[in-house]
């Protein structure tokens, strides 16, 4: 295995992405845990960066990191006594919770590895020239999504426009005064 | 070298240089607008440091770093000295990408290439500066959090809501420049206006003001500096800071004003070009610090003119005027790119849409004048008070219901009769 840059940015990442998403679970402080999501939010756009999808990882700082985890911050600080050092207690089967995200992880990381829909082994290593160039660009992204010409994926972002509008509706239902 | 070390190089020194410029430019941005603010209040300003008070920001330095540190009992330690940290470290960041000249002012070498006038060219440069502004709030948020003090956690609410929802806008306000350039890039948006001739602010006035607007609640100066509200928040976030913690918040926030006047250079003026001057040797960074140094005094100018908006006027604001009309250009702007109409077309739609929205807010400014001063006419209880303007007027103007229409309290106040006041 060759240590050039993209595989040493690689590793960097992962332990930072692990390492907060760990924090994020264990820190007993709950506004602690919302900081550590918005660190993991950001090491898996440097995972994306690496991917060579700029836009996803710019999109995602944009609406996790900076709208999603800010609205955590915000709901935390507006409803619960935040300074208090316990606020993220473990609940009592934490052991139940730990040996079945063991065995999700196993699973997963089994399935990612030999699964027959896998485009290709996800642990041969794959040059970041076989991607294309411009396989990250905003282009072929708007192409793929949106393109009334070739196939492209108009129906499913359509459909969850309107799942996002249910979600909004009835945000608006539940939070009304009558 | 190889050409990729080569390009690690440069992109090293010159963020050091970017740095250090904007530290510079932050240390003499607070001199400047001292001097201007006290000019527009025909006051000296600081003039007692060296010639015109060139050293006052040296001073004020040596100052900050020797007062000391205060950390407040009840706060949370490490989050208290993590913020200030945060917010510079954002500001920084978002300016990597904003170009000061073009990708080829020292040849068309790979190596000249990689000393070009700015960090990175990322083909979503625009939306990169948006995702990194959006982490600022960060900064705000945890100091005034982490102070343990209920002004601070205001403070910092008030700025969540405000940021939070200013960037709806600010991201639609900017998509009528983007497609038009039809990239993200910001090098590829300074080139597209020079393709075609124009400057963006003539085929989007309208964006160009919504995101001027929009700039200003983001980066919370003045008239939308409601997080630190002295009059009712002490200082909001920055209450419990002082030294050098302070002054990083005023280096973040002076910063985040750079870069918000460089994306409107960038975007709607052409960035660093300015036609056949182009050619000359030094140009482009003439052109690009001309027309940011210009929307700074804009910014300073803005703070020393109008008052601080209130809370609720600030979401109306934000949700029922500036949401609304980003769509409008937007749906607009997309029609004339898609028909393949001409940029005049959208031009002289936002032009109307701007010259109707300043009428709508001027009619609605006369109508609560003239509420005032029939309040000011009434008599609130005292038998025999003098009526005169600026007597017993109510804590706000919205407490005034007018009855009639604004011909109706004009004809009542000619004839001098007390309109009731519901």
């Amino acid at each position: 295995m060759s240590l050039d840059i993209p595989t040493i940015a690689f590793y960097l990442i992962a332990i930072v992405l692990v390492g907060s998403a760990l924090a994020v679970v264990l820190l007993r402080n709950i506004v602690h845990s919302a900081l550590f999501l918005a660190v993991m939010f950001g090491a898996a756009a440097g995972a994306y960066v690496l991917l060579n999808a700029e836009f996803i990882a710019i999109v995602q700082v944009l609406i996790y990191a900076g709208a999603v985890t800010i609205l955590v911050l915000f709901a935390i600080m507006l409803t619960r006594n935040a300074q208090s050092q316990s606020s993220n207690p473990f609940a009592k089967q934490w052991w139940l919770a730990l040996i079945i995200c063991v065995l999700l992880g196993f699973g997963l990381v089994y399935a990612v590895g030999n699964s027959a829909m896998a485009v290709a082994s996800a642990f041969a290593p794959v040059h970041l020239a076989t991607l294309g160039a411009d396989s990250g660009t905003v282009t072929r992204l708007g192409q793929l999504l949106y393109s009334p010409f070739v196939y492209s994926y108009v129906l499913p972002f359509e459909i969850a426009s309107v799942v996002l509008l249910v979600a909004i509706i009835g945000a608006i239902v539940i939070g009304r005064e009558d | 070298m190889s050409d990729l070390a080569w390009f690690l190089v440069a992109a090293v020194v010159k963020s050091i240089i970017a740095i250090v410029a904007l530290l510079t430019a932050f240390a003499y941005m607070t001199l400047i607008e001292r001097r201007v603010i006290a000019r527009f209040q025909r006051r000296v300003g600081p003039n007692r440091a060296g010639p015109f008070g060139v050293f006052q920001p040296l001073a004020d330095a040596i100052k900050m770093a020797f007062k000391e540190h205060i950390l407040p009992a009840k706060a949370s330690s490490f989050v208290f000295l993590m913020a200030p940290a945060i917010s510079v470290f954002v500001a920084l960041t978002a300016f990597a990408v904003v170009p000061l000249g073009g990708p080829t002012p020292w040849g068309t070498s790979a190596i000249a290439r990689a000393w070009a006038p700015y960090i990175a060219d990322l083909n979503v440069g625009i939306l990169y500066i948006l995702s990194i502004s959006s982490l600022a709030v960060y900064g705000i948020v945890l100091a005034g959090w982490s102070s343990g003090n209920h002004y601070s956690l205001l403070g910092a609410l008030r700025s969540a809501a405000q940021m939070v929802s200013y960037e709806v806008s600010i991201g639609l306000a900017l998509a009528g420049v983007l497609m038009f350039a039809g990239t993200l890039s910001m090098v590829g948006i300074v080139e597209a206006q020079v393709h075609q001739g124009i400057w963006f602010i003539l085929a989007q006035p309208l964006g160009f003001f919504l995101y001027a607007i929009a700039a200003i609640a983001e980066v919370n100066r003045a008239p939308f500096d409601l997080p630190e509200a002295e009059q009712e928040l002490v200082a909001g976030y920055l209450t419990e800071f002082s030294g050098l913690r302070w002054s990083l918040f005023q280096m973040a926030e002076y910063i985040n004003m750079i870069t918000a006047s460089s994306v409107l250079a960038t975007l709607f003026f052409g960035g660093w070009t300015l036609g056949a001057l182009n050619g000359v040797l030094g140009a482009p960074f003439i052109w690009y610090f001309i027309k940011v140094a210009f929307f700074l005094f804009v910014f300073i100018w803005l703070r020393a003119t109008l008052p601080r908006i209130r809370y609720d006027q600030l979401m109306r604001f934000g949700w029922q005027v500036l949401l609304p009309l980003s769509v409008v250009n937007a749906l607009v702007t997309a029609a004339v790119v898609a028909f393949g109409l001409s940029w005049w077309v959208s031009g002289l739609f936002g032009l109307a849409v701007l010259v109707i929205a300043v009428g709508v807010y001027y009619l609605r400014a006369r109508r609560r004048t003239a509420g005032q001063m029939e309040l000011a006419r009434l008599d609130f209880g005292t038998p025999n008070a003098t009526v005169s303007v600026g007597v017993a007027l109510p804590s706000s103007v919205r407490l005034v219901s007018l009855p009639a229409a604004n011909g109706a309290v004009d004809s009542a106040a000619e004839k001098g009769e007390p309109v009731v006041v519901g």
